[in-house]
C-alpha cells in the first residue's frame, strides 16, 4: 500500500475515532476531559458523536475519510487512486470547513440556512484536536491525489508542502484578514451596509485637515503618513550616513558601528520612547536642568510628533544601517576607479556614480523605515500625547470604552493601504534584485575615499547619535536603579525585587515577583514559536528557490504578504477571526504563538531563501540522480548545510516573539500576559520604575541568546563546512 | 574484498525529444538519437547548444516537453530522477560538504537501503577502483581537485547505474591533470562495459574518449558518427570547422560523374575529383584541414599557385598562410627544414583523402 496515503489516513481515523472532535475549554494536557470521555458530547470524538445519534452533520466526513481504503494496494498510475483520493480530500476538505462554518454556538451562523433547512435545535464549538487530524488528513489525501496527477513531476514531498503553506495561510493570514475587510462593512448589529462602511471610511476623524486651517488636529491617516515619511526619509538619511562611515572613512574605529545593527533586535519596540520619557518627559533629566538653568517651567513638547519622531529614529536608524551597508559595499570600487581616472573629482564620483548606484537601496531603507514607523505601536503608545496615529487609534477603538469593532477594522485597513501600497512600491522597483546575494564578486578596487565636504558632517551627526544611543541605553539601566524618577533619584534595587523576587522555602524555589508569570509564559510562547517558524520559513524558502510550479508569484507574494500587515492589524483580524467557531482561539496560548509564527514568517523565509540560494543546486540534483527522494534530499542535504541558516532563523524569530507587541497586546489574556503587554500596563499606571528594570532584564536576556548564538553559528562555520554565514535580512 | 562492482549497462534512446522552457526557449528541440549499451557517446558542441539540457532529460533532471526516453527497454519519460537507474558525475562534483569521503560514496546505497556489511564493501571497492583507498575519513574539502572528482566517480559508481553521466567532467582540472583523468574515465568504462554519455564543449577530448560523437549546434543534432567519421567526413561546414581547424572555400561543382558518384571541382588551375555526397552541380564548399595541404615549389600535376604571406616556426611543425587568387590557406607542415619563407611563390595541392565536399 501506498505509504503515504496510510500514513495520512491513519491520522485521520485517529483524529475521527479517538481524539476529541471539539475544542477542549482547559486544553489537551489537563487530561480534565478524560473524565466523560469518550461519550460525554463535548468530548467526545467524532465516532462516538455519530454512534450516539448526535452532531449527524458529521456522518459524511466519516465516508470521506473511509474512501481511500479502497486504493489500499492500488498502483499509483491506476487512476482510480488519483481520482479517489481528490474526491475524498477535496470534498472532504471543503465539507469540513463549510460545516465548521455554517453551524456555530447558536446553530445555524446565518440565515439563509435556517430559512433553507429549518431551525437546527442544535450547535457546536470549535474545531479540537480530532477536526484538526482529520482536516490534516483530507488536505494531504488532496496534495497526494494531486501529485499522483503528475503535477511537479509528481512529487508527493513538493506538493505536500505547497498545500501545507497555502493551507496555513490562507487560514492564518489570508481569512483573518478578509475576515475584517467583511466586518468592516458591518454596522455593529452585523448588517452589512456600504453606506456605514464610507461615513467611516471618509470620517473627518481619519481624513481631516483641520490642523492645515484651524487650531484643531488632523486626521490619523495623516498623522500616521507624515510621520512614516519622516522616518523613512530621516532614518535613510541616518543609515546612509552610518554606513558611508563604517565602509569608506577608513576610520579604524568605524568597525564599532557594526553592533549598533544588533540593538533593534533585542530592544522592545517602546524601551526607547520610555528612555525618552526619562529624558524629556515633564520630569525628565534634560527637561528640568534646561528649565532650571532658564528659568521656565518645564512643559510636555516631547509628546507628539517630536517625541515618536525621536523615538522611532532611533530605534529603526540601525535597520537602514543594515540595509544600506550592504548597498554600499556592493558598490564596485572599479566603477568609481573609472570614473576618477577619467578625471572625475571626489565629489563628483560620489554624485555621479556611487550614489546613483545605490538608488534602488536607499529606497529600500526608506520603504523599510516607513512601513516600520506605520506598524509601530509601542513608542506612539508612550509618546503620543494628543498625537494619534492608525495604529494607537486602532488599539482604542477595541479596548477603549467605545469598543467598535467596525471601526477597528475600518482603520486597519487604511493602515493596510498605506504598507500594502509601499510595499508594492518597493516589490515593483526593485523586482527580484532584493534577493540575489552579491557573493563571490572578484572585484580588486579600492572603494574611493569620501570626498571631505561630506566625510566632516557624517562624523558630527555620528558622533552626536552615537553619544545620544549610549544615553538612552544608559538612561534605561539607571531608570531601573531610581526610587522615582524626577522626584527622588536615590538608587534601590526595589524594582527589581517587585518584579523577580524569589523565595526559597521548604518547597523549593518560590517566583513571587509580580513578572515572573509574564517572563515565564512570554519565554514559553516565544520558545514553541520560534521552531515552528523556522520550519515553515525553511520548507517555504525551499520551495521558491528550488521547486518551479505554476502560481509560484502567488505563492510567494501570499507568504511575503505579511511582511506588510503591521502587528496591529494582525491582532484585530485575529480577534475577530478566531473569537468563534470554527477556529476558537481567543485567550489561549495558541493564538500568540500563531500570530508571532505568521508574523516572523517573512524572516525565516528571508533568511532561509539568502542562505538556500548559495548552496549548489547540482547538490540537490546529485542527491536525486544517487536515489534519494526529495524528501531525503531536503532532511540530509539541504537541512544540514543550512544550520546556521536555521539557528539564526531559531534565535530571529524567539526574540522577535519577546520583543512584540503591537498584535500581542490583542491578543494576551490573564492567563497568557506576555512581557511586553506586561510593560506597557506599568507603564499605563505610570508605574517607570518596574516598567524598566524588567525592560533592562528582556534586553539581557536577549543580549544573551544572540551572543551565543553568534558563537554557536561562528564554531560551526570554522568547523567541518565551508558555506557561506548568513544573517537574516530584517 | 568480496563487492564487485559490475554494470548493468543498459542502452539509451531519444525518440523526437524536444525541451522548451517557459514559453519561448527551445533548449532541444526534435533530437532523436541512440546510445548503445557499453558505449560511450560524447555530445559534443559550442557552449549554450543544448547538450547539459539533453543529459539532464536522461538523469531525469528535466522532464521533456515533448517526445518519450527510454532506458534499456522501459519508457522513462515520465520517472523522475530518483526513480531512474541512472547516476550523474556533476560539473562542480557536488560532493556533499557535510559528509566524508566514505559516506559520500555510500550515501546512494544508504538511501537504497542495502545492509550495513553490502554498503562497506561496495563503497570500499568504489574506492578502490577510482584509487582512493584509505581516504575514507577525509572530507571532500580536504581533497585536491582531481581526487574530488574521483570521489564523485566512485560515487556514482557504486550504484551500479544502467548508465552513467558525465557532463564537462574535466573543466575544473587544469591542463596536466586533464589528459590522465580523461584516460581513467575511458579505462573505467571499457573495464566495467558501462553504458556513459559524456558531455564536453572540448573536441580534442571528444575525439580521444568517444566510441563516437554526437555534435550538437542550436538546440539539434548537426551529426552522428565516430571520431573519424566526423573529422574526415563531416557533414556542413559546422562540423567541419568544430571539430578540428578546417579551411572552408566556396568552391563550384562542374559535373558529378553519375557512375562513380565523383564530382569535378576547380580552383583555379587546381583541378579536384571528389566523393560528391549527393552534392548537386552548382556552388558548394570544400574543406580542406591544415596538415593535409601540401605546399612545394615545384609541382606535379595542377596547383593552385600562391605567395606565402605568412610563415611561424612553433616548434614541431610549421604553420603558413598562404595567399592565392582563391583565398587565403592555411597550412601546416612538419617539414621544419625546408621551409617557406615569406614572399616565396608557392603550389597549392591537397592529399588525397583531404579535401571533402560540403552543401553550400
Ligand atoms: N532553466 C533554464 N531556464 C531557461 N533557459 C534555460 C535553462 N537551462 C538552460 N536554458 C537555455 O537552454 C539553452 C541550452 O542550455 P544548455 O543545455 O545548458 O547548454 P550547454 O550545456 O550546451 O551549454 C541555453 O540557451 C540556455 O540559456
Ligand atoms: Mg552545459
Amino acid at each position: 500500500m501506498n505509504r503515504t496515503v496510510g500514513l495520512w489516513l491513519l491520522v485521520g481515523i485517529v483524529g475521527f475515532c479517538a481524539l476529541p472532535w471539539y475544542v477542549l475549554e482547559d486544553g489537551l494536557w489537563s487530561f480534565e476531559w478524560l473524565d466523560g470521555y469518550p461519550y460525554d458530547t463535548d468530548y467526545a470524538p467524532g465516532l462516538f458523536l455519530l454512534l450516539q445519534g448526535e452532531k449527524l452533520w458529521l456522518s459524511p466526513i466519516a465516508f470521506l475519510l473511509a474512501l481511500p481504503l479502497l486504493i489500499i494496494g492500488a498502483s499509483k498510475r491506476n487512476i482510480n487512486f488519483s481520482r479517489i483520493l481528490l474526491v475524498a480530500g477535496g470534498v472532504g476538505l471543503f465539507y469540513l470547513l463549510a460545516q465548521g462554518f455554517a453551524i456555530g454556538i447558536r446553530g445555524w451562523n446565518a440565515d439563509v440556512f435556517t430559512q433553507s433547512f429549518g431551525e437546527l435545535g442544535d450547535r457546536q464549538f470549535g474545531f479540537g484536536f480530532g477536526a484538526m487530524f482529520v482536516g490534516a488528513a483530507f488536505l494531504f489525501f488532496l496534495t497526494t491525489g494531486i501529485a499522483a496527477r503528475g503535477i511537479v513531476n509528481g512529487d508527493v514531498f513538493v506538493v505536500g508542502s505547497i498545500g501545507f503553506v497555502i493551507a496555513l495561510v490562507g487560514l492564518f493570514i489570508l481569512y483573518p484578514v478578509l475576515n475584517m475587510l467583511s466586518s468592516a462593512l458591518q454596522t455593529n448589529d452585523g448588517v452589512y451596509s456600504i453606506g456605514v462602511f464610507f461615513s467611516k471610511f471618509f470620517s473627518n476623524k481619519i481624513w481631516g485637515l483641520g490642523c492645515l486651517t484651524e487650531n484643531r488636529s488632523c486626521g490619523v491617516a495623516w498623522n500616521s503618513l507624515v510621520l512614516a515619511i519622516c522616518v523613512g526619509a530621516l532614518t535613510t538619511l541616518l543609515g546612509l550616513v552610518f554606513a558611508l562611515v563604517a565602509t569608506r572613512s577608513g576610520l579604524r574605529q568605524a568597525h564599532l558601528l557594526r553592533p549598533l545593527t544588533v540593538l533593534p533586535i533585542i530592544t522592545p519596540p517602546f524601551v526607547i520612547g520610555l528612555a525618552i520619557i526619562l529624558l524629556f518627559g515633564l520630569s525628565g533629566a534634560v527637561t528640568t536642568f534646561v528649565a532650571d538653568l532658564l528659568g521656565i517651567n518645564p512643559t510636555r513638547w516631547v509628546y507628539g510628533l517630536p517625541g515618536i519622531l525621536i523615538a522611532q529614529l532611533l530605534s529603526f536608524t540601525p535597520i537602514a544601517f543594515l540595509v544600506l551597508i550592504g548597498v554600499v559595499e556592493g558598490v564596485s570600487p572599479s566603477m568609481e576607479e573609472a570614473s576618477q581616472t577619467l578625471r572625475a573629482s571626489r565629489w563628483q564620483t560620489f554624485k555621479t556614480v556611487s550614489l546613483p548606484l545605490m538608488r534602488p537601496g536607499l529606497a529600500n531603507a526608506f520603504l523599510l523605515g516607513f512601513i516600520e514607523s506605520m506598524a509601530d505601536f509601542g513608542n506612539p503608545l508612550v509618546l503620543g500625547g494628543n498625537y494619534d496615529v492608525l495604529s494607537t487609534e486602532i488599539f482604542f477603538a477595541i479596548v477603549g470604552a467605545q469598543n467598535d469593532q467596525g471601526k477597528a477594522a475600518v482603520l486597519a485597513i487604511v493602515l493596510l493601504i498605506f504598507t500594502l501600497s509601499a510595499f508594492y512600491a518597493q516589490r515593483r522597483w526593485l523586482g527580484k534584485k532584493s534577493y540575489t546575494t552579491q557573493t563571490g564578486k572578484g572585484d580588486s578596487g579600492i572603494p574611493a575615499a569620501l570626498p571631505r565636504r561630506i566625510l566632516f558632517p557624517c562624523y558630527v551627526l555620528v558622533g552626536i547619535w552615537g553619544t545620544f544611543t549610549l544615553v538612552v541605553y544608559g538612561m534605561i539601566v539607571y531608570g531601573g536603579f531610581v526610587e522615582v524618577w524626577g522626584l527622588n533619584h536615590t538608587l534601590t534595587f526595589k524594582h527589581y525585587i517587585t518584579a523577580f523576587d524569589i523565595n526559597f522555602n521548604d518547597n523549593g524555589i518560590h517566583f513571587k515577583g509580580s513578572a515572573w508569570d509574564s517572563f515565564w509564559t512570554t519565554l514559553r510562547i516565544a520558545a514553541t514559536a520560534a521552531p515552528l517558524t523556522a520550519v515553515i520559513g525553511l520548507v517555504t524558502a525551499y520551495l521558491l528557490v528550488r521547486q518551479n510550479f505554476s502560481g509560484k508569484n502567488a505563492f510567494e507574494f501570499g507568504t511575503m504578504l505579511s511582511f506588510a500587515i503591521p502587528g496591529t492589524v494582525i491582532g484585530v483580524a485575529y480577534i475577530l477571526a478566531f473569537n468563534v467557531p470554527p477556529l476558537e482561539l481567543t485567550g489561549t496560548g495558541v493564538i500568540l504563538v500563531l500570530s508571532f509564527i505568521f508574523r516572523n514568517m517573512p524572516v525565516g523565509i528571508r533568511a532561509g531563501i539568502a542562505s538556500m540560494s548559495q548552496l549548489d543546486k547540482s547538490l540537490d540534483e546529485a542527491s536525486l540522480t544517487l536515489g534519494a527522494n526529495t524528501w531525503r534530499t531536503f532532511k540530509e542535504i539541504i537541512l544540514p548545510l543550512m544550520k546556521p541558516a536555521i539557528v539564526a532563523a531559531l534565535v530571529f524569530s524567539f526574540v522577535r516573539a519577546m520583543t512584540a507587541i503591537s498584535a500581542v497586546i490583542f491578543l494576551v489574556s490573564a492567563e497568557h500576559n506576555m512581557a511586553t503587554s506586561y510593560i506597557i500596563g506599568r507603564v499605563e499606571n505610570n508605574d517607570y520604575g518596574i516598567a524598566i528594570a524588567y525592560s533592562t532584564v528582556l534586553i539581557v536576556v536577549m543580549l544573551t541568546a544572540v551572543t551565543l548564538t553568534q558563537l554557536l553559528v561562528g564554531k560551526s562555520k570554522t568547523g567541518r563546512r565551508s558555506s557561506a554565514k548568513t544573517l537574516p535580512a530584517v | 574484498m568480496t563487492a564487485t562492482i559490475k554494470s548493468k549497462a543498459a542502452s539509451v534512446e531519444f525518440r523526437d525529444v524536444s525541451k522548451i522552457y517557459g514559453t519561448d526557449v527551445t533548449a532541444v528541440d526534435r533530437v532523436s538519437l541512440k546510445v548503445n549499451a557499453g558505449e560511450l557517446v560524447t555530445l559534443l558542441g559550442p557552449s549554450g547548444c543544448g547538450k547539459t539540457t539533453t543529459l539532464r532529460m536522461i538523469a531525469g533532471l528535466e522532464m521533456v516537453s515533448s517526445g518519450s526516453v527510454f532506458i534499456g527497454d522501459n519508457d522513462v519519460t515520465l520517472l523522475p530522477a530518483t526513480d531512474r537507474d541512472v547516476s550523474m558525475v556533476f560539473q562542480s562534483y557536488a560532493l556533499f560538504p557535510h559528509m566524508n569521503v566514505f559516506e559520500n560514496v555510500s550515501y546512494g546505497l544508504r538511501v537504497s537501503k542495502l545492509g550495513k556489511q553490502d554498503i562497506q564493501e561496495k563503497t570500499n571497492t568504489g574506492l578502490e577502483l577510482v584509487g582512493l583507498a584509505g581516504y575514507g575519513d577525509r572530507l571532500p574539502s580536504e581533497l585536491s581537485g582531481g581526487q574530488q572528482q574521483r570521489v564523485a566517480v566512485a560515487r556514482a559508481l557504486v550504484l551500479e547505474p544502467q548508465v552513467l553521466l558525465f557532463d564537462e567532467p574535466l573543466s575544473n582540472l587544469d591542463a596536466k591533470l586533464r589528459r590522465q583523468v580523461r584516460e581513467e574515465i575511458r579505462e573505467l568504462q571499457t573495464k566495467l562495459g558501462l553504458t556513459v554519455v559524456y558531455v564536453t564543449h572540448d573536441q580534442e577530448e571528444a575525439l580521444a574518449v568517444s566510441d563516437r560523437i554526437i555534435v550538437m549546434r542550436n538546440a539539434s543534432i548537426a551529426q552522428n558518427g565516430s571520431p573519424r567519421d566526423l573529422y574526415e567526413q563531416p557533414t556542413d561546414s559546422f562540423v567541419a570547422d568544430f571539430i578540428g581547424e578546417a579551411n572552408i572555400m566556396d568552391v563550384a561543382i562542374n559535373s558529378v560523374d553519375a557512375q562513380t558518384g565523383l564530382a569535378e571541382v576547380r580552383i583555379g588551375d587546381l583541378q579536384l575529383q571528389l566523393a560528391s555526397r549527393d552534392i548537386p552541380v552548382g556552388p558548394a564548399k570544400l574543406a580542406v584541414r591544415p596538415n593535409r595541404i601540401i605546399l612545394s615549389s615545384q609541382a606535379s600535376g595542377s596547383a593552385l599557385a600562391g605567395t606565402v604571406s605568412k610563415s611561424t616556426y612553433v616548434g614541431n611543425h610549421m604553420e603558413y598562410v598562404v595567399t592565392t587568387d582563391h583565398g587565403e590557406w592555411f597550412a601546416v607542415s612538419n617539414d621544419v627544414d625546408a621551409t617557406h619563407g615569406v614572399g616565396s611563390d608557392v603550389n597549392v595541392q591537397f592529399s588525397e583523402r583531404g579535401p571533402v565536399l560540403l552543401p553550400h
